[in-house]
C-alpha cells in the first residue's frame, strides 16, 4: 500500500494484505485508487480484495477470463454495486456511489459493450441522449439540434472519428464506429476516468484497432482510462498497468516495466495450468516441440479471442 | 470481412440521398395517400370536391388525433389497446354526468378529463412498475372499460344510448370549440380538422424538436441503453400513456358533443385501427422508430378510404379488405426499410 503516496486514508480502509506493487512510481498520486475491495453475491466470491489505481494521462488494463469479476469490478467503479469491504478513492477522496448518476457526476464515465447506444437513432441523437443542448424560442425550451449536430461532428472530429454523416443511425455503424462515438462522448461530457468494459472482443482485428487508437486518442486528452480485456495483444501495447483477475482474486497488479508480453499472455492463459495440459497433448502427440506449453498457451488464448467474437 | 467491408462502403455513399429518404418513416403513407386521393378523384368528382374533401377529412381527423398519439406511445415501445373504448368511457362520461346529475357540460368535460388521466396512469404505472407487456396490461384495461361502460351505462340510465346534451348549461359553448364547423369558401369543414392538424403539428415538434421527443426515441428502441445514460424511462413511458389517454378524451368528448349522445358501446375495435393508422404511417411495431406525420397520413388513407369507397358507387364492405393489403404492404415495405437502416456496414 506504500506505493499509494498521498492517497487513500489508511484508517478507512479494512486491515487487510494488500498486492504489493514493488517498483512502481508514476508521477504524483494517482486520479483513482481502489483498494482491497470485496464484493459478495449471496455465497459466490465475486471479488475478493482486489487493488488497482489508474492515473490521468494513463491506461489501466483489467484483465481476465470469462466470471474472473472484471464487470464486477468496474460495476463498483461506475456505481452499480457498491464494494463490500474495501474502498474507492478519487482524488485522494474516498467516495461511495449509490448509483450511476453520482458516478458519472464525479466524472467516471462507463462504456459498456452493447449498452451505449440505441441502434435506430441517429450518431448526434445517441451522443447527447440523456443530456440534450437546449434553447429558449420564445416561452418554450427546444431540443438545441443545430447545436447538437455541429458540436457531434466536431467532437468526434476531434478524436479522429470519420463519421461521414451524423445524421444515420448508429446501427448502421461498424461495431469499433459505435464504441469510438460512446467514447467520444464520455471525453466530451467531462469524464475524468473512462471505463471500457471490453470495448474490442466483439471485434475483429482491424476493428479492433481502430478502438485502440481511439482509447489512446482519450488517454492523450488527459483521461485516466480503465480498459477492461480477456486479450493480452490488446492490452500490453495500450497498457501502464495491469490488474490480472482469476476467479475473482487478484494474479497481480502490474506496471508496464514489471511485466512483459510473454508473461502477461502466460498468466492471461491460466499459467501452469496449460503447461499441464499441453503435456498432455503432447503425449498424445508423440512429437512435441520443447516450448509446447507456450506455444499451446498461445493457441488456446487465440481460441478464447475467437469465440470472445460472436 | 475486410473485403466485403469495401464494397459495401462504396456503394453505400453512393446511394445516401437514397437512403435517407427511405429512412423517413411517413415516406411510404405519404406515397400511399396521393395514391388513394388520385385513385378516388379520378373515379368520383364528388370527392374532389370542396364539399366531398371536408367529407372524408372528417372521419380522418378524429382518428388522427388518436393515431397520431399512439403513433407516439408505439415510438416509446408500448401499445395501448384501452385506446378505442377509452373514447367510449369519456364521452359516455361527458353525456352522463351533464344529463344524469345535471352539471355544467363544461364541468363534464373536465370530471371525463380526470377520468381518462386516471385510466392513463394505471396503464402506464401498471406497465412500467410490474415490466409486463402493454400488450397485454392494455388488453385487461380494454376489457374493464368495456364492461363498466355498458354496466355503469344500464345501471344509471337503463339504456345503452345516453342522450340529451343539448339544451343542458355550457352545451353551446362547448359544442361551439369540440364539434362546430368551420365555413371556408363556402364549405363546412368540422373544428376536429383543426384539432387535428394543430395536435400533428404539436406531436411532430415534441419528437424531433424537445428533449422529451428525443427520450421517447430512445426508451423505444433500447431501453436500458436509455437508462444507462440518464433517461427517466419510467416517466416518459407514463407521459406516454397519459397521452393516448387525453386523445381519446379529446376524440369521445368530440363524439359526444357532435351526436348530443353516447352509446355504451362506442369505440370498441377503434383501438387496432389507430395501430394500424400508426404502422402505415411508419411505426414500428418493435418500437424507437416512425413519425406522428406518417400517422396522420395513415389516419389520411383511412378516411379517403371510407368515404371514396362510397362515393364511388361500391358496397363498403370492400373498406376491410382494401384497408388489409394497405396494412400488410406497410409492414412489409417498414421490415425492409428498417433492415435498411439497422444494417451494419462492419
Ligand atoms: N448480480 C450478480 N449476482 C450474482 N452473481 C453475480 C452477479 N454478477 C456477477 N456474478 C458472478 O460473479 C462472477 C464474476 O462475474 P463478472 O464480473 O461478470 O465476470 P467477467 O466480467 O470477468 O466475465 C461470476 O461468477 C458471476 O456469475
Ligand atoms: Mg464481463
Amino acid at each position: 500500500m506504500s506505493d499509494h503516496d498521498g492517497g487513500p486514508e489508511r484508517s478507512d480502509v479494512p486491515e487487510v494484505p494488500v498486492q504489493a506493487t514493488p517498483g512502481v512510481s508514476g508521477g504524483g498520486a494517482p486520479l483513482l485508487a481502489v483498494e482491497s475491495v470485496s464484493k459478495y453475491f449471496g455465497s459466490v466470491i465475486a471479488l475478493s480484495e482486489v487493488s488497482t489505481s489508474a492515473r490521468a494521462g494513463e491506461v489501466t488494463c483489467v484483465l481476465g477470463d470469462n466470471g474472473a469479476g472484471k464487470s464486477t469490478f468496474i460495476k463498483m467503479l461506475a456505481g452499480v454495486h457498491r464494494p463490500d469491504r474495501g474502498g474507492i478513492w478519487l482524488d485522494g477522496t474516498r467516495v461511495e456511489f449509490g448509483s450511476p448518476r453520482e458516478a458519472l457526476d464525479a466524472g467516471i464515465a462507463t462504456v459498456y459493450q452493447d449498452l451505449a447506444v440505441v441502434p435506430l437513432m441517429s450518431v448526434w441523437r445517441n451522443f447527447f441522449l440523456g443530456a440534450e443542448p437546449r434553447r429558449r424560442f420564445g416561452p418554450v425550451s427546444l431540443f438545441d439540434v443545430a447545436a447538437a449536430r455541429r458540436i457531434t461532428r466536431e467532437q468526434l472530429a476531434a478524436m479522429g472519428i470519420d463519421v461521414r454523416d451524423t445524421d444515420q443511425p448508429v446501427g448502421t455503424l461498424s461495431g469499433g464506429e459505435r464504441q469510438a462515438v460512446a467514447i467520444a462522448r464520455a471525453v466530451y461530457f467531462g469524464a475524468r476516468v473512462l471505463i471500457l468494459d471490453e470495448p474490442t472482443s466483439a471485434l475483429g482485428v482491424k476493428q479492433a484497432g481502430v478502438v485502440l487508437r481511439y482509447i489512446a486518442a482519450a488517454r492523450d486528452r488527459g483521461l485516466a482510462v480503465v480498459f477492461i480485456t480477456h486479450n493480452p495483444h490488446h492490452a500490453y501495447p495500450i497498457g501502464d498497468r495491469f490488474l490480472l483477475l482469476n476467479r475473482g482474486r487478484s494474479m497481480g497488479d502490474f506496471g508496464k516495466d514489471e511485466i512483459d508480453q510473454a508473461e502477461l499472455t502466460r498468466l492471461m492463459a491460466g499459467g501452469a495450468e496449460l503447461e499441464e495440459l499441453a503435456h498432455e497433448l503432447a503425449r498424445t502427440d508423440g512429437a512435441a516441440p520443447p516450448d509446447s506449453g507456450a506455444r499451446a498457451s498461445r493457441l488456446l488464448a487465440e481460441d478464447a479471442d475467437e469465440l470472445g467474437r460472436e | 470481412m475486410s473485403t466485403a467491408e469495401g464494397v459495401a462502403d462504396e456503394r453505400l455513399a453512393s446511394s445516401s440521398v437514397l437512403r435517407r429518404l427511405l429512412v423517413r418513416p411517413e415516406l411510404g403513407a405519404l406515397i400511399g395517400a396521393v395514391v388513394v386521393f388520385v385513385f378516388f378523384a379520378v373515379l368520383s368528382p364528388t370527392f374532389r370536391s370542396p364539399a366531398g374533401i371536408a367529407n372524408w377529412l372528417d372521419p380522418a381527423s378524429t382518428l388522427g388525433i388518436m393515431a397520431v398519439a399512439v403513433a407516439l406511445l408505439m415510438i416509446g415501445g408500448e401499445f395501448d389497446l384501452s385506446a378505442g373504448v377509452l373514447t367510449g368511457t369519456t364521452g359516455l362520461a361527458v353525456t352522463i354526468i351533464a344529463t344524469r346529475f345535471g352539471l355544467n357540460v363544461w364541468l363534464a368535460v373536465a370530471i371525463s378529463l380526470v377520468l381518462a388521466l386516471v385510466v392513463g396512469l394505471f396503464n402506464g404505472l401498471l406497465v412500467v412498475r410490474t415490466g409486463l407487456p402493454s400488450f397485454i396490461v392494455t388488453l385487461g384495461s380494454y376489457l374493464v372499460l368495456q364492461g363498466l361502460n355498458l354496466g355503469v351505462t344500464k345501471v344509471l340510465t337503463g339504456n345503452v344510448l345516453v342522450g340529451g346534451l343539448v339544451g343542458r348549461h355550457g352545451f353551446s359553448s362547448a359544442h361551439l370549440v369540440f364539434s362546430s364547423s368551420v365555413v371556408l369558401g363556402g364549405t363546412y369543414f368540422k373544428v376536429s380538422i383543426v384539432w387535428w392538424l394543430v395536435l400533428t403539428a404539436l406531436a411532430t415538434v415534441v419528437l424531433l424538436r424537445t428533449r422529451f421527443g428525443n427520450w421517447v426515441f430512445a426508451v423505444g428502441g433500447d431501453q436500458v441503453a436509455a437508462r444507462n445514460v440518464g433517461v427517466p424511462a419510467a416517466r416518459t413511458k407514463v407521459l406516454l400513456f397519459l397521452t393516448t389517454a387525453t386523445a381519446a378524451w379529446l376524440v369521445g368528448t368530440i363524439t359526444a358533443l357532435r351526436n348530443t349522445s353516447a352509446q355504451a358501446d362506442a369505440g370498441v375495435g377503434d383501438e387496432l385501427t389507430f395501430i394500424v393508422a400508426a404502422v402505415i404511417g411508419g411505426c414500428l411495431l418493435t418500437g424507437g422508430f416512425g413519425s406522428a406525420i406518417g400517422a396522420t397520413f395513415g389516419a389520411l388513407i383511412f378516411g379517403m378510404t371510407s368515404v371514396g369507397i362510397v362515393y364511388a358507387g361500391w358496397d363498403a364492405d370492400w373498406y376491410k379488405l382494401f384497408l388489409g393489403a394497405m396494412l400488410l404492404l406497410a409492414v412489409f415495405a417498414n421490415r425492409l426499410v428498417r433492415r435498411y437502416a439497422e444494417r451494419r456496414r462492419g
